[in-house]
């Protein structure tokens, strides 16, 4: 991981052609519903759009709701990658907030 | 009487963060094109929100496609969901829950290159239905599954 300050945790592979993505975000996903002890609302805090490229080409452009867990954890699969292709993902929230990362595939196994 | 200007004043700003949004980087072109359907993800049933997200209620039932949900869910806060299209040219995958105030939780639209597959973390605020909603080659296809949920997610 080469930014591990980033609030995007990817980990990716490879197998015959075919590129597993599990993307990990670090995001409250306040809904907007919810009350705090006061009784106060809490404000809307959610992501709402969340995407993946590679090679140029966007592999996932999701549009996401309060509804979505919090730290919302997405995986997903594409073809057509090999290992060490980048693979860039972003996201905003519907405050404006966003961040984005860069990741390689790994070319060795990661040690567990 | 400033009224207006405040109106004007906001909507300058909010264009011209997403102008540096662009020139930074951050978003991709496709992602701009692409705006949040807010009128899909704010409707508060079912059908309101399939046709503010693909103008139409007319699903058909597959059995191509494959929702994986718990029975049970204890914790309303995190239900995992997959679901798995094997239909062809399926291009976009949607989430919805029933039961939620705000029904479609999720739409992923999917690359060429793209496999019809999605896991996600989904909340659930009582027992109610899941519906995944496929489009493929332009039509709309869904399948459906019950959750009970034992503590709700969407607390109040």
């Amino acid at each position: 991981m080469a930014n591990t300050d980033s609030t995007i945790q990817i980990r990716s592979s490879v197998k015959k052609g075919v590129a597993t993505i599990k993307c990990l975000v670090s995001h409250p996903m306040e809904t907007g519903m919810r009350k705090d002890k006061k009784g106060k609302l809490i404000p809307a805090k959610f992501i709402q759009k969340l995407s993946c490229e590679h090679a140029g080409n966007v592999v996932l452009d999701a549009d996401l709701n309060g509804t979505v867990s919090a730290n919302p954890y997405i995986k997903f699969k594409f073809s057509g990658a090999t290992k060490g292709d980048t693979i860039k993902v972003n996201w905003v929230d519907n405050k404006g907030d966003s961040d984005a990362v860069e990741v390689e595939i790994p070319t060795k196994r990661r040690k567990k | 009487m400033n009224l207006q200007r405040r109106i004007l004043l906001k909507s300058t700003l909010a264009a011209s963060a997403t102008t540096v949004a662009i020139s930074a980087g951050l978003l991709t072109p496709k992602a701009v094109w692409a705006a949040w359907n807010t009128a899909a993800f704010n409707a508060k049933d079912v059908d309101t929100a399939l046709t503010g997200a693909y103008g139409s209620t007319e699903t058909t039932d597959s059995d191509k496609i494959k929702l994986k949900a718990p029975d049970v869910a204890e914790n309303g806060a995190s239900v995992t969901i997959t679901v798995d299209s094997k239909l062809d040219k399926t291009e976009a995958i949607s989430i919805l829950v029933n039961g939620n105030a705000q029904p479609l939780t999720a739409t992923f639209n999917l690359g060429a290159t793209t496999e019809g597959f999605i896991t996600t973390n989904i909340k659930m605020g009582k027992s109610s239905d899941v519906i995944a909603v496929v489009k493929a080659d332009g039509k709309l296809y869904s399948t459906k599954q019950q959750v009970k949920v034992t503590i709700g997610g969407c607390g109040g």
